[in-house]
Order: structure tokens, then sequence, then C-alpha cells
């Protein structure tokens, strides 16, 4: 029914009888987000609306210097070598992508002339073509002219799994191809319901093919670009120390009028979060820092006639707790956790459940994320239009003891239940990082008091992370009964999130645990909505495969989630930044302006 | 002289391999790989992450990666970072004048104030000044710098609002720019000066004091030698042997530069790259960092030894 009234209103807006902003009103108030209403209105057909820019400045320049703290300094410069946002963030001052996400999450062209819509040509009906007209007149920062040489040498260059580029899998399955020297169009193999991905956001950064021509493939590390970039961004580059300082100066030809507003750009690296939340807003030394994930009590107190701020982003990022479908303490064939075993305790629906019920998100937001995180049920957690309505999370020791009382745990004399002669015992294991250890003993609290007995292991955060083989302690080997740690939503489209957990993806021996399906819960419902979605070219259709999947891992609870966390950012009081959090935050660098 | 210089050297070359063996080994086998951000990525499919590893190497034995290196090192070649897959070396390079000037400048202030306070202090042993300068000398070296630089930073930076905490690589030139550099280190270089000042002003007290009680000081008085002169001169010159060889010894720290003071004030050194380098497992740069760090305690070693038949001729080489 919801179905077919939005297919009505779609129409209505096409044709003029309902205005754009009426449309995004309503659907809002069924509860989806304007990004989401704009993301439909544009796959329905309806060219993307750009949200009103309050940038103020009326002339470039003049704004002084901008001073960024980034605790983890950039590493490195090429956006498509970038292991983390961090590289992400350092090279985006420099380079562009033809649209990035706006702060209301619209798609808001770059080096692009236009924003691809059925009306204007550029999206084929059958998602499978997509055409990008450039923006004339753009020249890198060396003076020469940016074309759609350019573009299609990006995608060559990205492409080649010798280049061994981080954005490999975004230009990988399609071809990109020159119309003329200001049009380009990629063709998918498969209908492409999600076609803002290549060329957009941090891995879509164009770079200049007279520079890089000879570096692609085996020779990539050897290009001197690589440390120097030369882009089309707002800021020219003048200096860079791995993982200490990026600088910069404007760009007095960049392509957006009146942008960019500072004269210089620093961004320094290093240090610890809370230090870098104190320099931004107790002592002003700094215009804004990044990642500010320190517990809210202490961001609070710092903000107490501080000269700066925190700021919020919602984007998708989940913090949870995964359940291992197989046994981590039996070996088969020289691997533990292997398919061929089944949890011995957690294979039962019922002890899940009862885990599910035991995680207090309340008292975790309470004592630990504060304004950095909401409580939610769901491991999807937006664009809203993907977010489900169906789920619900409980926090009751009682339910929780009478669930596990129903699967045959009894209590014993020492409060903890057993079962033929087995207790109650779970390992629970995360990274080593203040909330979560936080998070673990309140977890275990509960736990404890619904008689299961939780053993707390943290592993050191870069052994937990890393996709080293022979370590058991990663989180992909996942020789624990549960494990909890964060998963970033990278962009405002679900397919690679959920993705993740298709059988096919499951943690093995044999993938050497590069497998990103690490709770190796396989459920063939899932998989086949995955597969549909990954298709789909109806927006509406697509939505509802997603929150299938996810209301499949929340009744199998593959997956506890326990927050839904923001990106925190601390910011002077005079600086407007163009935040996302569909971005990174340097996305929008060129609308930053300080109100003087 | 020389032929025991260079005999010395020619020990150092297979204790130095021998580091580099263990180094080697420890980092190879140490957990967590260099791609490990990677690993979280969904963007990043599984194959660029074993084209990256093969490509770097990450897949060889041990035993030839060794080899691999030791070849390069040979020829000069540092290796790359994995992480900013930049030349070892250009990264090093950024980063020692900077510790240079911080450590320098702190191990400088460290002795200006050590050796005149120890020399005076022992002269007048149990002296007020003496129960002043060692109660404040214990202080010193039981405040960790940790402690001490964010002590400074919430009394001159915050509460104050005198000092800049985050240390940065001002542009420009002149007097202004030359003043902008001081001041920022001012902070950094008093939490590592005060804190290496304690222990040293303890150890040159205590090798005075092993000294002025010696027969030939005795001597030299009942000559009729003033005070100052059998001080600096006869005194000082043979208690220096024991300090000259904690300066010397010291010595590499001041170019490895103070890992924990450097976090505290983003201090943009060898040390801060040595920590990060550590924990995101680049490890060409953590052996290139703590192989040179073993060079230079090798090569000050030697130059102790030297030093100690300059001070003292009846310490003869051989």
């Amino acid at each position: 029914m919801f179905d077919n009234n939005l297919r009505g209103m779609i129409d209505k807006v096409k044709d003029g009888r309902m205005d754009r902003r009426a449309f995004v009103k309503r659907m809002i108030a069924v509860g989806l987000t304007a990004p989401m209403a704009n993301q439909i209105l544009a796959i329905g057909g309806v060219a993307m609306a750009q949200s009103p820019n309050p940038y103020k400045p009326t002339k470039r320049g003049g704004g002084g210097p901008l001073k960024l703290l980034w605790w983890q300094g950039p590493t490195l410069l090429n956006p498509h070598f970038a292991t983390g946002t961090k590289d992400q963030d350092g090279s985006r001052i420099f380079y562009e992508p033809l649209a990035s996400w706006d702060v209301d999450g619209h798609l808001n062209p770059i080096l692009a002339a236009e924003i691809p819509s059925i009306q204007n040509g550029g999206l084929a009906a059958d998602a499978k073509s997509v055409v990008w007209k450039l923006k004339p007149g753009v020249k890198w920062h060396d003076g020469k002219p940016f074309s759609a040489d350019d573009v299609v040498f990006t995608w060559e260059y990205a492409s080649d799994p010798a280049t061994a580029a981080v954005s490999s899998a975004t230009y990988a399955g399609m071809t990109v191809e020159k119309v003329d020297d200001l049009t380009v169009r990629i063709k998918f193999k498969d209908p492409t319901p999600f076609w803002a991905n290549a060329f957009v956001g941090a891995y879509g950064c164009v770079i200049p093919k007279h520079l890089f021509a000879e570096f692609k493939g085996g020779k990539s590390r050897e290009a001197l670009t690589n440390l120097k970039p030369v882009g089309t961004g707002p800021y020219k580059f003048i200096e860079f120390k791995p993982g200490d300082l990026i600088r910069g100066e404007i760009n007095q030809d960049y392509h957006m009028a009146n942008r960019p507003y500072f004269d210089t750009i620093e961004m320094k690296g290093g240090g610890d979060a809370v230090s870098a939340a104190r320099a931004v807003i107790q002592t002003g030394e700094y215009d804004f820092a990044w990642n500010i994930q320190v517990e809210d009590e202490v961001l609070l107190r710092l903000e107490k006639g501080g000269k700066g701020k925190t700021l919020y982003a919602v984007g998708g990022d989940i913090e949870f707790i995964a359940v291992n479908f197989t046994d981590p303490n039996t070996e088969v064939d020289g691997e533990r956790s292997s398919m061929k075993t089944k949890h011995p305790i957690l294979s039962d629906p019922r002890v899940r459940q009862a885990l599910a019920l035991l995680v207090d998100r309340d008292s975790i937001k309470k004592v630990i994320y504060g304004r950095a995180g909401r409580a939610t049920a769901n491991y999807l957690n937006g664009p809203e239009e993907f977010v489900s309505k169906n789920t619900k999370w409980e926090f009751s020791i009682e339910k929780a003891s009478a669930l596990l009382e129903q699967a045959g745990w009894k209590a014993g004399s020492d409060g903890i239940r057993e079962k033929d002669g087995k207790k109650l015992k779970l390992l629970y294991q995360t990274s080593i990082n203040g909330p979560r250890q936080k998070t673990q003993a309140i977890v275990k609290q509960a736990c404890q008091k619904a008689g299961i007995d939780v053993e707390l292991k943290s592993v050191v955060a870069s052994v937990f992370f890393s996709s080293d083989v022979a370590n058991p302690d990663t989180y992909a080997h996942f020789y624990a009964d549960i494990e909890m740690f964060q998963i970033p939503m990278t962009q405002p489209d679900p397919a690679l999130h959920m993705r993740r957990y298709h059988s096919r993806n499951v943690a093995t021996k044999e993938n050497k645990w590069q497998g990103p399906n690490f709770p190796r819960w396989v459920n063939k419902d899932y998989d086949a909505a995955v597969d549909a979605a990954d298709t789909e070219i109806d927006p509406i259709k697509r939505a509802d495969l997603y929150i299938k999947c996810n209301d499949l891992m929340w009744q199998d609870n593959v997956m506890i989630p326990v927050m839904h966390r923001l990106a925190v950012e601390a910011c002077s009081n005079t600086v407007r930044p163009a935040l996302s959090g569909w971005a990174n935050q340097t996305d929008n660098l060129q609308d930053w302006y300080r109100e003087t | 002289m020389s032929q025991y210089i260079l005999r010395r050297l020619m020990i150092a070359i297979p204790s130095l391999l021998g580091i580099s063996v263990v180094l080697f080994v420890v980092l190879a086998l140490a957990p967590g790989d260099p791609f490990s951000e990677l690993a979280t990525n969904p963007n990043v499919p599984p194959e660029v992450q074993a084209a990256l590893r093969t490509k770097f190497g990450l897949d060889d034995p041990i035993y030839l990666r060794y080899l691999h290196w030791l070849a390069a090192m040979a020829q000069g070649d540092w290796g790359f970072s994995f992480v900013s897959r930049i030349d070892v070396d250009t990264l090093i390079l950024q980063r020692l004048p900077t510790t240079l000037y911080v450590v320098g400048s702190s191990q400088l202030l460290a002795l200006l104030i050590a050796i005149p306070v120890g020399v005076y202090a022992a002269t007048r042993p149990y002296s007020l000044f003496d129960q002043l300068a060692n109660t404040f000398a214990f202080i010193g070296f039981s405040l960790p710098t940790f402690f001490t630089g964010i002590l400074f930073i919430l009394v001159f930076s915050v509460k104050l609002d005198w000092l800049p905490f985050v240390y940065t690589d001002v542009p420009g030139s002149g007097i202004p720019w030359m003043l902008e550099m001081i001041r920022q280190a001012i902070m950094p270089v008093m939490v590592l000066g005060l804190f290496q000042a304690a222990s040293m002003t303890r150890f040159v007290r205590s090798a005075m004091l092993d000294v002025i009680r010696l027969d030939y000081v005795t001597t030299a008085r009942a000559k009729g030698l003033g005070q100052a002169k059998v001080i600096v001169k006869h005194v000082m010159r043979n208690a220096m042997i024991p300090v000259v060889t904690l300066i010397a010894l010291q010595m590499p720290a001041v170019f490895g530069g103070a890992i924990v003071t450097e976090q505290i004030f983003r201090i943009p050194g060898i040390g801060s790259l040595l920590i990060s380098s550590i924990l995101a497992n680049d490890t060409p740069v953590v052996m290139a960092v703590t192989f040179v760090f073993a060079c230079l305690v090798v090569l000050f070693n030697l130059i102790a030894d030297v030093l100690y038949g300059w001070l003292d001729p009846r310490i003869s080489f051989r």
C-alpha cells in the first residue's frame, strides 16, 4: 500500500502537481528522512535537489588560516591508497570527486556539471549506465585542463589489480568511456541501483592522467605525485610530513565562485583524542578536530566556558556484539570455529535471545556514549529508507532468565546455570578501548544476574583488527563466543554493508579468514534478499529487501546492536564547517567559512 | 689509538648484525600487519589485501625477508614505509631536526642545571643547599614526564594561556618565526630537561663526593691552592669520567627522541614516528629506527671509551 502511494507521489512530483519540498515533508512524516526521500526521487526519475547552501562569504579568500587537528595524522596523500579515513581526509583537501554527499545527504556536484538524472538523460532507465557531464574550465593545480580523459584514466588506474588500489572494488565490474572531452559514460555489467558510487565520495577522487599515466599498475608506488598531490581542490599543496603535517594554500583558480574562504590550511596530526578536543574546545589553538570519540562527560566539562563545541554527524556506524554460530573450542581439520561445527550453547536461539535481552543500552548510553550514541535494535541504521521499523530491543533480566530456564539451563549452587553438567560460560572479546571495556563490564554484570558466567577478553586494537592469518586473536578468526566492535558504514547505500553476511563470505581457514562474515551465520533467506537487492532497481523494493535482511539478523540475534554511533567532531565557535554523516569530514571543505 | 678504534669498530660489525637479526625476527613474529585498517573496510576486496601483502613481500619466509633487507641496507636502501609508501630515510630525515632541537635543548638544559648544582652540592654535603637540591632531584625523577607534561599543559596552556601545547611546524622565517619556535618548545624542553637534570644532579654529586675525599685532593689543598682551583682542576676533571659515560650513553636518546613527551606535545620527532609505526605495524620504519638507535648506542660507547683516555691518561688504549 505504501508502495503504491509513494509511486503516486513520485509521479505527482514529476508532473509538477506536488512540489519537492511537500514530498520530502510527507516522507519525513512517514518516518523517512530527506536524503532518503531525495534518493527515492532521483531513482524514481526526478532530478536531485541540492540543499540551499548556507555559504555566506561573497569573495574568495581573506579568511586567514584554517587549522585542523587530526589526532591520527594522514600518512599518505593518494586517495586510491588511503588506508582509513585519515588518509582519505588528507587527500580530499587536494583531490576532488565528480560529486559528494552534502550536509543533508544530497548528491552535490563538484567536478560534475550536473547530477545525472533520468530527465537530463544521465541515468538509463535500466540502471545499466550513467552519463556524467563534467564542469568546463576546471584546471589542475599545475594549470593543465581537467577533462574526461582524467576520469577514464582514474578508472583504469584504480581497477588495475596490479595498482593494488584500495578503491578497486568500487571500479571493478564497470567500464568507463569518454564520450567527448566533457562527458563520460559508465557502463555496468548488471543493473546497478547505487550508481553514485564510482567517482563519488572518498574513493571517487579523480587523479590527473598527465602525472599518473606512467605509474599505473606495478609502478604505482614510485609516482612522485603520491607525496605531492596535484588536484583540482580548493587548496593547493605546499608541504606534507606523513603522520604529522599537511599544509596547503588557497587555489586562486578554484572552479566554484567565492570559494574557498580560508587563505591557508594546516592539518596537524598526532596525539590523542582528549587533548585534540582540549586544543579546539578549551584553548582554541585549533579550529576543528576530527573523530572525538571521548566520553561525553569529558566533553561536557571541556565545553563549559570554552572556545568551541562538539558537533555530531549522523551516519550508519554501528557498535554491536556478534554471536559465534560455530564452536570456537573444537578443532576440526586444524581449524577452530569451523563451519563443520555448531556452537554448543549459542546455536540455541533462546540463548541468543536471552543474551540480547541482557544488553542494557540505556545504561551504556548514559554512562559511556552520551550524545554520541543512540540505542538501537537494528544493525542497519541509515539512511532512513533502509531502517526497519519492525524491530525493538528490551532489557530484562527476568525475561532472559525465563528463556534460559526454558532452554534447560538450571541455576547451580554458585548461581551459574548448568545443563547436562556443563556450565553456562561465555568468552566475550573486544578490542582495547575505554568505552568498550566499560560496555563489557555492564553486559557482564547483567549476564551474571541471569546466571551466565562471562569471561572478558580484550585484544590490542592493532591485532584485533588485523588481517594477520597467523594470529588467532583477530576479530575474523573469532575464537570466542561473542565479540564486540564497530563497523563503519562508509557510504549511504547498504549494499556493501549487508553483503558482508552473505554465506559465501564466511571467514574460514580456506579464505585465510578474509571473508567478512565472521559470525559464520548462514541463512538462505538472507542470501536471497542480498542477491536480489544487488540488482533491484526499484528503490522501494530494494529498501524492503534490506529491511528484510536487517530483520532476519535481528530475529536470529546474529548481531546484538549496542549503539548507533554518531561522528563526533570538535569545532571552534566561529568556524562553520559543512559536515555530513555520509561523507568524509573534509568532503565539503570548499563550503567551510568563519563567522566573524 | 687509531688501531684501538679500528679494533673496536671491527667488533661492532658482528654485534650490529646480531642486533639486526634479533630485531628483524622479533618484528616479523610480532602480531598484526600494516593493512589492518583495510580488513574492516568492506570496500576493499580480500584480493587487494592479498596483492598488497605479496607486493610488499609479507608472505615470504622470514629468512628471505631478512636477507632482502640486509642486501638493500648494505646498498644504502632503507626500504620504504608500508603505511606511507615513502622511503624510510626520507621519513627519518624529516623528523630528525625537530628531535635534535627539542631533545638536544633539553639535554643541554639538564647539563646546565646538573653540573653546577651537583658540584656545588658536593662541596657542601648536607648543607641546606645540598638538602634542597636532593629533595628536588628526588621529586624530579619520581615524577614521570607524562605527568609533568600534562601538569604543565593544564597550568601554562589551559589556566594561564601563555604557551601553545601543540608543537607544529610554523611557516615563516626571521625573528618572529624564531621566537615562535622557541615559545612552543619551552614546555617540552622544560619537562624533559628537568627530568633529566634531576637524575644527573644526583649522579654528578656522588661522583664528585667520591673524588673530593681522595688524598691527592687534600694534598692539593695543603699546597695552598684555592678552593675553586682545587674543585675545577683537580676534582671535576676526574669526577667527570662516570658523568661522561652517562652523557655519552644518553646521546642516542637525543637522536631517538622522547617517545612519551613527543606524544603529549605532538612533536613530530623520531619518538612519535617510532610509536605510530609500531601501532601501525609499519615494520620497515620500526626496523630502521631501532637499528639506527642500536648503531648510535655502539658508536657512543666507543666515543665514551675514547674520552676516558683523554680525561684520565691512566686509562690507556689497548
